[in-house]
């Protein structure tokens, strides 16, 4: 064990190791929170739909979900940065003008948004599928409209109930950035491995990550638990602590 | 869209081939393997003894916390140290990713199949504990023969979707330059020029087995679901 080597210079770049892991660790928690915004926005609009009424939607919403589950990540992250400019040269047009960096952080908060979003859908929909007929019942009673009543009875509901399960996707977002290592992002396991691959100082490289990601594992954890019990819904058993 | 070759795909289908044949049998090992380590992990989990159910605890927290990636480097380099320690040799063997990724996924998959098995441990009555105590069965035979075949037929289903996630995340091991599936497209891809079309190919065989899987899955779990 030697900890000196994470005030050593990196060899062909300006800063020390530790400061190379805390700029990967910066990648890690920016494209986690733009794809964030991302999956939460349509994971709703998606799970949403499949508690519909209109057959079409539910299908095509289905589909949307089984489509991103049965994909293995990795091969998500090579589609939206391999094929798809391939396959669309507006996309290409657009791609050649950034730089590096940029394409892997769009690609990478793209992949992760919609990846995610499939899952959060699927927790959306159970969200609201666990509330009660009556109280969609009871919004079409007092004359809301069908959007009226997600917006003021159903989605209030089913948020609060969903926030545990959300708060384990938040965990999976923060742990799946690390395949963007794949397509080159210098996201905080990028700089790990490129830490022991060029210092050879394995043990020392993987230790921090492991004690960072144990970190933001806690630490989210006890955000969230904060939140739960703040929003906890009153005659509702939501798990927290 | 012109230039594109899918010739390639069936040119390179043998190789392409051995790579899913890997990626399956690291598949159906780490959920052998995952299986037995979970079920023993959840058992020492709900250990009246306390250590070890610390113990067992800290260790699901820790994998649970750890993306697979940095798990599978962890191992990759671990592996031959660890064994060069035990034997006492001189210099660490070389094993190589394609074998430290069978120990990388028996250890993590232990830790989330753990949760499945503890979830359907605690899932029989109490009741049923105590009847087989009081019919003077040991802990292992009240395991062995009441509780854990109930578990098992209860959390087949959530057990089964795990291990097409873990289908799924063995391609994770082609960063280590494995050739399983992805490994050998990203291979061939690199080989030809032909990335377009290699990941597309991946892209949809995956779609295909994990659908159908998941498909399975779905009507084994009405077909076994106990009638209450």
């Amino acid at each position: 064990m030697n900890l000196g080597i994470f005030l050593e210079q990196v060899p062909d770049g300006d800063g020390t190791w530790w400061e190379m892991l805390a700029s990967g660790l910066g990648w890690t928690l920016g494209a986690t929170f733009f794809a964030w915004i991302i999956a939460f926005v349509l994971g709703s609009i998606v799970g949403v739909v499949r508690t519909t009424d209109k057959r079409w939607l539910v299908r095509a919403g289905n589909a949307y979900v089984e489509l991103f589950r049965n994909i293995p990540l990795i091969v998500q992250f090579f589609v939206w940065y391999f094929v798809v400019p391939g396959l669309v040269p507006a996309v290409k047009r657009w791609v050649v003008t950034l730089d590096p960096t940029e394409h892997q952080f769009v690609t990478a908060v793209v992949c992760l948004g919609l990846f995610t979003s499939a899952r959060i859908a699927e927790q959306v929909r159970s969200g609201i599928q666990s509330l009660s007929y009556g109280q969609r019942n009871a919004g079409y009673a007092i004359g809301l409209t069908q959007v009226q009543t997600y917006r003021h009875v159903l989605l209030p509901m089913a948020y609060r109930i969903i926030i545990p399960p959300l708060t384990s996707e938040v965990m999976n977002l923060i742990k799946n950035t690390s395949v963007a290592y794949s397509i080159g992002l210098t996201e905080l396991f990028f700089r790990t491995s490129e830490m022991a691959e060029m210092t050879f100082r394995y043990f020392e490289a993987f230790t921090a990550a492991t004690l960072i990601y144990m970190v933001i594992a806690m630490s989210a954890n006890r955000v969230m638990a904060f939140i739960e019990r703040r929003v906890a819904v009153p005659g509702y058993i939501t798990g927290g602590k | 869209m012109g230039d594109l070759d899918f010739d390639v795909i069936r040119r390179s289908l043998p190789y392409l081939l051995r790579g899913l044949q890997y990626t399956v049998q690291l598949t159906l090992a780490a959920a052998l393997g995952g299986t037995v380590f979970g079920t023993l992990l959840a058992m020492a989990r709900l250990s009246s003894f306390k250590p070890l159910a610390l113990a067992a605890a800290g260790y699901v927290n820790l994998m649970r916390s750890l993306p697979l990636l940095l798990v599978i480097f962890w191992f990759y380099f671990l592996v031959p140290v660890l064994v060069q320690t035990v034997m006492g040799w001189e210099r660490p063997p070389p094993i190589g990713a394609e074998r430290s990724a069978y120990v990388t996924f028996i250890m993590f998959q232990a830790a989330y199949y753990c949760e499945i098995m503890r979830a359907g441990i605690q899932s029989i009555s109490r009741g049923q504990v105590g009847a087989a105590y009081a019919v003077g069965l040991t802990y292992w035979q009240a395991m062995k023969l009441i509780i854990l075949p109930q578990a098992f037929r209860n959390m087949l289903p959530v057990l089964l979707t795990q291990t097409i996630v873990l289908f799924q995340d063995v391609s994770l091991v082609s960063l280590l330059n494995v050739t399983d599936f992805v490994g050998a497209a990203v291979k061939i891809a690199q080989r030809d020029s032909r990335v377009v079309e290699m990941y597309l190919f991946v892209a949809v065989v995956y779609f295909i087995l994990c659908y159908a899987l998941s498909y399975l899955t779905k009507r084994l779990q009405q077909k076994i679901a106990i009638v209450h």
